[in-house]
């Protein structure tokens, strides 16, 4: 019942909640740590990022991943998008089934083997490894998340708007650009931010695929930790944890504002 | 039925030889795999007309009126808009405009912004747009929700908004698919007139789908009534309606008493002799010859119901066996001795009727010589 909370909800929401987000927190609160140990707390302070702030080394992974991550998503947003147009629009052409299998694979593929074959590739054709060759990658991996969210929204999407605007004298692609695309728009504006937030936390498949001059923050972060934990990378993390909360907080507000206006189009038909 | 002004009494292009048909459709087939949608069909509608599609779902009327908009390819066969073939031309090419079932309006913008999206596609100069959009907004009488979306307006004002949208562009022909299909039945009534109105006024050749014979018979000129992806009869409503060409018009259209049987013929003039041995007066056999199997269709109307045996050939008797009543009328179904049922409906001119029939009553249904149609097919 609503309103009524039963004891033993309350146990398992607190439970699940702390298993889900107790390492995270701890992770922020450290970040304002005084203390040069990680898990001594010496007081409450912002020293460290400050030096994160001084850190070359970090800032130019920052950078870097920053730039892969806005160039990857949007290619990977249009790439997605247009595989996801071609998926449910051309219902019966030969193939199909094969087409939209292999689109979706890489879903599932450990990211061990995307990164591996992307090696090989790269390495085969003597493509150096460096910033193009991570974008890559990430295009590649995370396109396919981008046609899943652009094909579920097009499957409810009603082909009469595209064929109205045709019929009123929009050529495919007006009216392609003019109605089908801002009416799923926020479908694609959240595969972008999935895309985004894939691209920013990857490790492994930058790990395979990137070359001198082109670490990633997560590259970074990992081989820091290797060194040692320091107060440092904690408060990298938290900037990284309130760069992705936010897209998500976003990411869901768009879709539940799409939800609200579908559902009012919908009752008044 | 229609408000029938003088004019519009002495419009009928497809009788006069001379008239150029201004849509032809010719041996237009549609295939889907190995279903046909729209099988061999040939159709001619002229300039200016209200011709309705009328069929049962999946007979082929939305496809047939999607290969006119340019939304489907015939499998074979031509279709000719003013004496242009329109193979190979894509919608946005095609001087034709359609009214979606759904409406399809542009839920990203504004009722004004739906007029004009296929002005601007034009490339209009933007005052006149403006202008022509203030002026299909008043036609609808919608001027005070020009700055809406659509999601904020009834299901009648969208309805009018797909209408001035579609009729924006001054289009040869509108094409029509269940225009009035998402109304109740109040608001579809009065919209029926709205639609013929607007239509005569813009001297504009109307192609409307309909699945409700109400509708086509209110609206159009004339209706070809589709099944199976072939027209079965294309003719005026009255036409249809009295004079249908099959068996399966007969049925579509209004409902009927259908009685099977051979013409013959006495010396009195033609006959239908059925099989329980029942002899029908016949003033016209139509295309039946003697010793043909054929069918008398009456309509309920035409059939009387009496208690007493009336001084007509065609009556039989029966037992009331249900009555259906709608207010302005009565429809009886009278159960035969051999079990067949026959209905017949009166019209309830009086409030009240002394000796009205009732359940189980025997009662005589008769109808004249000229009540019903022969069909033989």
């Amino acid at each position: 019942m609503a309103g009524t909370w039963g004891r033993f909800n309350v146990v398992a929401l607190v439970l699940g909640f702390a298993f889900l987000y107790l390492p995270i927190v701890l992770l922020i609160i450290f970040s304002f740590n005084e203390s040069r140990l990680v898990t001594v707390w010496a007081g409450f302070s912002t020293r460290w990022y400050g030096e994160m702030l001084n850190n070359r080394g970090l800032l130019d992974a920052a950078w870097v991943t920053a730039r892969v991550a806005f160039l990857s998503a949007t290619v990977a947003t249009v790439l997605g998008t247009m595989a996801a147009v071609a998926l449910t629009r051309y219902v019966r052409f030969r193939g199909r089934l094969l087409f939209s299998g292999m689109v979706f694979a890489p879903l599932v593929m450990p990211e061990v083997i995307t990164g591996l074959s992307l090696l090989l590739l790269f390495v085969a054709i003597g493509f150096d490894r460096g910033f193009a060759t991570v974008t890559l990658a990430h295009i590649t991996f995370s396109m396919c998340f981008v046609a899943v969210v652009v094909q579920s929204r097009l499957i409810s999407f009603d082909e009469s708007l595209e064929e109205a605007a045709m019929d009123l004298g929009a050529t495919p692609a007006k009216a392609f650009f003019q109605v089908t695309l801002p009416v799923i728009m926020p479908a694609v504006i959240a595969g972008w931010m999935l895309a985004f937030t894939l691209s920013l936390d990857d490790l492994v498949i930058a790990s395979f695929t990137s070359g001198p001059g082109a670490t990633t923050l997560p590259m970074k972060i990992y081989s820091q930790v290797r060194l040692g934990v320091t107060p440092e990378i904690n408060a990298v993390c938290t900037i990284l944890i309130g760069i992705v909360a936010i897209g998500v907080i976003i990411t869901s507000l768009v879709n539940k504002r799409r939800e609200v206006l579908r559902r009012r189009e919908e009752a008044t038909p | 039925m229609k408000s029938l002004g003088s004019t519009r009494r002495t419009f009928a292009p497809w009788a006069d030889p001379d008239a150029k048909p201004f849509i032809r459709f010719e041996n237009v087939s549609k295939r889907f795999g190995d279903f046909a949608a729209v099988d061999n069909l040939s159709l001619d509608i002229y300039e200016r007309e209200f011709f309705a599609l009328l069929g049962a779902s999946g007979c082929g009327k939305t496809t047939l009126l999607r290969m006119l908009g340019g939304f489907e390819r015939p499998t074979s066969g031509r279709i000719l808009l003013d004496g242009q073939n329109m193979l190979g031309i894509p919608p946005h090419r095609r001087p034709v405009n359609m009214m979606f079932q759904s409406y399809a309006l542009f839920p990203h913008m504004t009722v004004e912004g739906n007029i004009a999206f296929g002005l601007k596609q034009e490339g209009m100069p933007k005052a006149e747009i403006a202008e022509r959009v203030q002026r299909m907004l008043k036609l609808v009488k919608l001027e005070s929700f020009a700055k809406r979306k659509p999601h904020q307006l009834s299901g009648g004002q969208r309805q009018r908004v797909a209408l001035a949208r579609s009729l924006a562009k001054r289009p040869k022909v509108l094409l029509l698919d269940e225009p009035l299909g998402a109304l109740d039945k109040k608001l579809r009534e009065e919209t029926q007139f709205e639609l013929v109105d607007l239509q005569y006024e813009l001297g504009l050749t109307f192609m409307v789908v309909t699945h409700d014979q109400e509708e086509a018979m209110t609206m159009a000129d004339r209706i070809a009534v589709m099944d199976k992806g072939q027209v079965e009869q294309v003719a005026p409503p009255q036409e249809i309606y009295e004079a249908p060409a099959s068996r399966f018009v007969a049925d579509f259209v209004g409902s009927i008493n259908m009685f099977e049987g051979t013409l013959i013929r006495e010396a009195g003039g033609p006959q239908l002799k059925d099989r329980s041995g029942l002899a029908f007066d016949i003033a016209d056999s139509g295309d039946a010859s003697p010793g043909e199997t054929a069918w008398l269709a009456v309509r309920p109307e035409k059939v009387r119901i009496s208690r007493e045996r009336p001084e007509v050939q065609n009556a039989i008797d029966g037992e009331v066996w249900d009555i259906a009543y709608f207010g302005d009328m009565t429809v009886y179904n009278v159960r035969l001795d051999d079990g067949r049922v026959v209905k017949a409906s009166t019209i309830n001119s009086l409030r009240r009727l002394e000796d009205a029939l009732t359940w189980h009553d025997r009662a005589w249904i008769s109808f004249s010589a000229d009540a019903g149609v022969v069909l033989t097919r």
